[in-house]
């Protein structure tokens, strides 16, 4: 390649890794990853806060710290009002400019955080609030959270009593605060995830992103797996890949015209081992009209929200 | 400047002249016209602050800690069950040093549901890791607060302003208004030297392992211990530019009495007016009211107690199982010292019931006819 074609290039993926190499995440962690992408996106003029969840040992031990920005540990259910707390002195301090993230886990978003973050979305707070989502409790050992989905093993629903109710679409409820942002991203599709991240990084108000997340140990999966059960979370119209803007205009944002059956995603999974034909049928029945519902509301908001 | 208020705009103006730069709270009866007012003051533009308007005292306190940490002065204000869904992250705060002030009015703990006034609320925050300070009139929760910032940053230690429901909150008082720049000399800017800075990145409050945990803690007791040095300076300071001094101990004729009556909070107030009559009828005796609750000043205690006959104790809050508090930090920080007097602990005025001036001298009446305690805690005024 010539030195002029090589500056032709244009990375759709930041160069910069702001992340340090070497962290305390297991292997083929999708939450790591994400934190990687996700600070490619953001740049290094951030703030972060972290409630109890992986990443408050994936960070490491006191003094290390591998995200390679400033970051505040905090409290369980708080990364929303901390993240209003810090973005409150920013503006007081005229640093309006950096930006602030809530970074926290399911159990942390769609639990015991839940209140902090319907208030902080009420109030439009100027944040981007991220879940990186495993679905379920992790650190704490495999817990069943209010996003463990349909049929999922996890060490509170044994397989004899697995988790017989559907995830909280967090999405929805979400967009259902009429914020100005809210997109999912999944790790095995980085130039949307960092699109989103930096779409939301330009837009005031309170953004919420929710960050589909594989973990090996707490999925009963192969680390080499991660991405390739991401992808097929996608694929397979598990986890459709959207943005709402104001709680009204919802965008698909990766077509799956031949989708995968179910089946592909679920048996890579220890956590689903145990489900039967029948489950796997009902499981596929809901991702079918989950996917439908979800393609009216697109339709619909072409002709409501343009 | 002189104005009539009740104790919760002096906490309002308190924290204006502190010019605090987050607030964050939420309303709880009989804190309510502290954000009121403060809302006022904010939208006004008389105070350049943010005002998050949370959703619950859990992340206000929430709040405080990421605008602390991130750099600005943070204040809130609550009461009771207020207090107690933060307690959580009192400890955060005070364990991640950051100086946050707040103001706590005592309101005793439901059921059954009741806004009056204990010290329950607060003294169940004990070992939070906060420096508590019980004000006895709106004059001095007003310079507390401001005191209150000075000291907080200057040991790196968040700091509860305390203040009897109603008979403080809601009672209006003639109140001095220092004038701004006055409070500037002695309250500079609040400028942390370390702190949320993405130019300087650090991360806070990580995993911290049994080989450097200890240290921490112990350099948290340091401070602590510090402080006790601190408000005695700052109040001193205050005093010089206002002419109002505060310190770890308010003690009232103590000097020559035999016999001592340890207080806090209103009661104190009520409790100097006892002494003074009953001094007119020949007896000895004298008010030790305690400010500071944590650090708890068990020297500044023995100095003043070390002559006399008869200690009197009176709680206006309850150990359950135990006795009253004050009485068990008085009588454990005079254990390992030469003062082998009678020491009783007396519990009363909880839920609010009026502690008055007949009751106060029925304390001082038992307490002078037994030669010693014949209970751990002996319950005045109540219905047995
Ligand atoms: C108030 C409180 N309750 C419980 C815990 C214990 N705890 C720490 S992390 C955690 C689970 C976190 O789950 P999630 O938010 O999904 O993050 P993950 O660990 O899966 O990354 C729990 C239950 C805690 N730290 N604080
Ligand atoms: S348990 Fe799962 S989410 Fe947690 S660090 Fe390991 S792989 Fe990542
Ligand atoms: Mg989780």
């Amino acid at each position: 390649m010539t030195e002029k074609k090589k500056r032709k290039i244009r990375l759709s993926i930041p160069a910069e890794e702001i992340m340090r190499p070497g962290n305390l995440a297991c292997q083929g962690c999708g939450a790591s990853l994400a934190m990687r992408y996700a600070l490619k996106a953001l740049g290094r003029n951030v703030i972060f806060d972290i409630p109890a969840c992986c990443w408050s040992v994936i960070d490491g031990p006191f003094p290390y710290s591998s995200i390679g920005v400033p970051l505040l540990h905090m409290a369980f259910e708080t990364a929303a009002s901390t993240a209003s707390g810090i973005r409150a002195a920013m503006k007081v301090l005229g640093k309006e400019d950096t930006k602030v993230v809530a970074w926290a886990g399911d159990g942390g978003t769609f639990d015991i955080g839940f209140q902090a973050l319907s208030g902080a979305a009420e109030r439009n707070e100027d944040i981007i609030y991220v879940c990186y989502d495993n679905e379920a409790y992790m650190n704490t050992g495999i817990q069943r959270s209010g996003a463990t989905p349909y049929g999922a093993w996890t060490t509170t629903t044994p397989v004899k009593h697995f988790k017989k109710l559907p995830k909280k679409d967090i999405i929805e409820i979400m967009a259902a605060h009429r914020i100005p942002y809210v997109a999912n991203v999944n790790i095995a599709y980085p130039e949307d995830f960092i699109r989103k991240f930096q779409k939301a990084a330009s837009i005031r108000g309170t953004k919420f992103i929710h960050v589909f997340s594989p973990c090996p140990p707490g999925w009963k999966m192969k680390p080499d797996d991660t991405i390739k059960v991401a992808k097929l979370a996608v694929q397979t119209r598990a986890f459709p890949l959207i943005e709402i803007e104001n709680g009204v205009k919802y965008t698909l944002n990766v077509k799956v015209n031949k989708p995968k059956p179910i089946f592909e995603y679920l048996k890579l999974q220890g956590r689903f081992k145990h489900l039967t034909e029948e489950e796997v049928k009902r499981i596929q029945e809901d991702v079918d009209s989950y996917w439908e519902y979800l393609m009216k509301k697109v339709e619909f908001s072409k002709e409501y929200a343009g | 400047m002189k104005k009539v208020l009740m104790g919760n705009h002096a906490i309002s103006y308190g924290a204006t002249l502190s010019r605090v730069q987050v607030i964050a709270a939420y309303p709880i009866t009989p804190q309510t016209q502290v954000v009121e007012l403060l809302s006022e003051i904010v939208a006004n533009g008389e105070l350049e602050a943010e005002f998050i308007k949370v959703e619950s005292e859990h992340s206000a306190m929430a709040a405080c800690i990421g605008a602390s940490a991130a750099g600005a002065r943070a204040f809130t204000a609550t009461s009771s069950q207020g207090l107690l869904l933060m307690h959580e992250v009192l400890h955060w705060a005070s364990r991640a040093r950051l100086p946050i002030v707040m103001a706590n009015i005592n309101r005793a703990i439901s059921p059954g549901w009741t806004i009056w006034t204990d010290q329950n609320d607060s003294l169940s925050q004990r070992d939070t890791g906060w420096i508590q300070i019980y004000a006895a009139d709106n004059q001095e929760v007003l310079d507390s607060i401001i005191i209150g910032y000075k000291v907080a940053e200057k040991v790196s230690l968040p700091l509860m302003v305390v203040l009897d429901a109603f008979v403080l909150s809601h009672t209006y008082e003639p109140v001095d208004i220092p004038d701004q720049d006055k409070v500037d000399k002695f309250l500079p800017p609040y400028n942390p030297k370390i702190k949320l800075d993405p130019e300087d990145p650090h991360a806070f409050g990580g995993l911290t392992a049994p080989n450097i945990y200890m240290e921490f803690q112990y350099n948290h007791q340091l401070a602590m211990m510090e402080a006790k040095k601190v408000i005695n300076e700052a109040g001193k300071e205050y005093g010089e530019i206002t002419g109002r001094y505060y310190q770890n101990l308010s003690p009232y004729k103590v000097d020559d009495a035999e016999y001592i009556l340890i207080t806090s909070g209103t009661v104190a107030k009520t409790t100097n007016i006892v002494v003074d009559k009953l001094r007119e009828s020949g007896v000895k005796i004298g008010n030790l009211r305690i400010r500071t609750f944590r650090p708890f000043p068990s020297e500044e205690i023995y100095e003043i107690l070390k002559d006399k006959k008869k200690i009197f104790v009176i709680d206006r809050n309850l150990s359950f199982g135990n006795t009253g508090i004050f009485f068990q930090e008085v009588k454990a920080s005079l254990y390992n010292t030469d003062i082998k007097v009678p020491i009783f602990g007396f519990v009363t005025g909880l839920g609010g019931r009026d502690v008055t001036p007949e009751l106060i001298e029925e304390i001082v009446n038992y307490g002078m006819k037994k030669e010693k305690p014949e209970e751990e805690v002996i319950w005045m005024g109540v219905k047995k």
